[in-house]
């Protein structure tokens, strides 16, 4: 199977599904240029019509992917770092995810916000959040977070293809890691967990790059006689549910790994729902593994200092089993 | 003043509009009055020759985007008024199935891609539908209808600058009805007129006549035109009035405290839209007098009709509150 990097298994899904229909298009700032460069070379291919470079000005631009969705077409919106979705909130939060329910089912807005999501190159607060959990708590917008080449191309697909508002997060920080990716087609639905690990003596579940963290941190518990299985969630919303919830059973023990804020945290809601609906199988308190609650730093010692780390995973497994 | 290039039969199409807005209005004011009906409203009255000038200008395949102020702008498009009725009733026969209220009636049947609540949150969306119009190589115009209030938005900024950029068929008609809630405009910008915003973004800016729905009507024609035509977006600032509140009700938040000079409201009744074009369509004897009254109670029926149907329809079932969600 060919070996390819993750940003470049997210260039080879925009590529395949702007081919496949007509009515898939990029916009953005610097789409043609190809800033990260999961767009690079998609201009050469498809031209000015379909790949369209605008100012910067990221609440218009999803506004219009927004206008262009409900009129019959579907695009991908590339707002380069997650933390400029916050210029665009009102469009994503007011209009995209409700339209279709506020207008009573006449509509639909079939479109894909992209962004690069949380640290990793030591950018400084303003372009190293993460910010998949604001997304989660907003009602109709999918949100997705791969943590692979494979994942992110597949997944991406589904997205584009997806009848609904979409906000599809890649990360910085694995953009050149490398993995197994097909050479066929193959789509993941969204909304279905992947075990990338199979343990039974503790649940960790993880998302993007912590999936890493927690996969790290299972390897030095293996050392210890733990066996931790590592979930990736891959769908933040909707979160597969099922699958943590089976683990959970078999396990009894639940650490949540997120690079978020920890107040309203992704693994604050994996933990609330494991605490009501996992109770009585649980044999230790659930575990949250979090960012530190401050900005983000720039010093790359204080960036992984203020992020999730496997010694924060390992210290939080011990905990379920003290 | 002459119309002679609007035809005799718009300039009926653009009174019947008109009429059509001002009675519905009329009847949602005394609806809210009575208590009848939940949430906020947000009334059009004073400026319907705007949404009624500017819609006569568009074909069925044409869109709009609108506004928390959104009913004229529904009935200009050809919105159907018992839909919208029940709608404002929250009855699970209107628009929205009653999940969307006054402020968020759309008809994508019609063009009407749906009245936004948030101030300037519709720019965007226009530019979408007018670059949609571009991708597609369709004729099809895209308008945003907005106020003074949203111009001083950054999405206005945004907005206008973008469909600049590409060159969109867009044409953003800002009402500037002289309030933004109960700021006067002229305490919010330093200039008089929001049209000449358009020279930084390197399109046309016009300022109309709010009042006339005729000049309304012959200034959206000639931005029409040059949009089909691929030369891009206007910005057509219509000098109008709002005759009443900000919401109906809103004595409930200004705690006494009054924010307008009589004089002002005064001068505005007596500069009315719908007044300006009976008294034109009268002396220039486009309709014989029987003909307008047998219009005006014919539209006061409907409107009645579409009450009574909308206090008969039923509530939404509580089980659609889980429906019209992800596809």
């Amino acid at each position: 199977m060919p070996r390819k990097t993750y940003v470049a298994a997210i260039q080879e899904a925009l590529a395949e599904e702007m081919r496949r229909d007509s009515r898939v298009f990029l916009i953005g700032e610097d789409v043609r240029i190809g800033v990260f460069p999961s767009t690079r070379g998609l201009h050469a291919e498809f031209g000015n019509q379909r790949v369209i470079d605008t100012p910067i000005s990221e609440l218009a631009v999803a506004g219009a992917g927004i206008g262009a969705a409900i009129t019959g077409l579907r695009p991908i919106v590339d707002l380069m770092f997650g933390t400029f979705l916050y210029l665009a909130f009102d469009q994503i939060a007011n209009q995209a995810g409700a339209m279709r329910y506020m207008y009573g089912g006449q509509t639909m807005a079939p479109l894909v916000f992209m962004a690069q999501n949380g640290a990793g190159s030591s950018a400084g607060h303003h372009h190293s959040q993460a910010v998949h959990q604001f997304f989660m708590n907003m009602p109709q917008i999918k949100v997705i977070l791969p943590s692979t080449p494979y994942d992110g191309k597949g997944l991406l697909k589904s997205a584009i293809r997806d009848d609904n508002p979409v906000l599809f997060l890649h990360s910085l920080a694995l953009g050149g890691k490398r993995g197994d990716v097909p050479a066929e087609e193959y789509l993941i639905p969204i909304g279905l967990a992947d075990i990338k690990r199979a343990g039974r003596d503790v649940t960790i579940c993880s998302a993007g790059p912590t999936v890493q963290t927690a996969l790290d941190a299972a390897k030095i518990l293996e050392g210890e006689g733990v066996d931790a299985e590592v979930i990736d969630l891959r769908s933040l919303s909707p979160w597969d549910k099922g699958t943590v919830l089976a683990s959970v059973a078999k396990t009894g023990r639940f650490v949540a790994v997120d690079e978020s804020f920890p107040t309203c945290s992704a693994a604050s809601e994996w933990c609330a729902t494991v605490a009501e609906e996992a109770f009585h199988q649980l044999r230790a308190p659930v575990q949250r593994v979090t960012n530190k609650d401050v900005p983000m730093p720039f010093s790359p010692v204080l960036e992984q200092a203020a992020l999730p780390s496997a010694a924060d995973v390992i210290a939080a497994v011990r905990e379920t089993l003290a | 003043m002459h119309h002679r290039d609007i035809s005799l039969d718009v300039v009926l199409d653009i009174y019947t509009r008109v009429l059509r807005i001002r009675r519905f209005e009329e009847e949602v004011a005394r609806l809210f009055r009575q208590g009848q009906l939940p949430g906020f409203v947000h009334l059009y009255i004073g400026e319907e020759a705007v949404a009624a000038g500017v819609c006569a200008a568009l074909t069925n395949e044409d869109t709009i985007v609108s506004t928390h102020r959104g009913h004229g702008h529904v009935i200009a498009k050809g919105g159907d008024i018992k839909r919208m009725m029940a709608e404002l009733f929250g009855k699970a026969t209107g628009y929205c199935k009653g999940k969307g209220g006054s402020m968020h009636i759309a008809d994508f049947g019609i063009g009407m891609l749906g009245a936004i609540g948030i101030v300037g949150g519709g720019l965007p969306i226009a530019v979408g539908a007018g670059l949609s119009a571009w991708y597609t190589g369709s004729d099809r115009v895209s308008v945003c209808f907005f106020g003074d209030g949203a111009a001083n938005e950054g999405s206005f900024h945004e907005s206008l600058n973008l469909a600049s950029t590409l060159a969109l068929p867009v044409i953003f008609v800002c009402e500037n009805n002289q309030y933004g809630e109960f700021t006067p405009a002229a305490n919010a910008m330093n200039i008089t007129d929001i049209a000449d915003r358009a020279v930084a973004y390197g399109i046309p800016g016009v300022v109309a006549d709010g009042v006339d729905a005729l000049e309304m009507h012959r200034i959206t024609r000639a931005a029409v035109k040059r949009a089909r035509a691929g030369g891009g977006p206007t910005l057509i600032e219509a000098k109008t009035h709002r005759r009443g509140s900000h919401a109906e009700g809103e004595e409930a938040f200004l705690g006494g405290q009054t924010y307008r000079d009589e004089a002002e409201t005064a001068a505005a009744q007596a500069n009315d839209p719908l007044l300006l074009l009976h008294t034109y369509v009268s002396e220039q004897d486009i309709a014989p007098a029987e003909r307008l009254e047998t219009l005006d109670a014919d539209i006061t029926r409907l409107v009645a009709e579409a009450v009574a149907a909308a206090r008969n329809s039923p509530e939404p079932g509580i089980e659609t509150v889980f429906e019209d969600l992800w596809l």
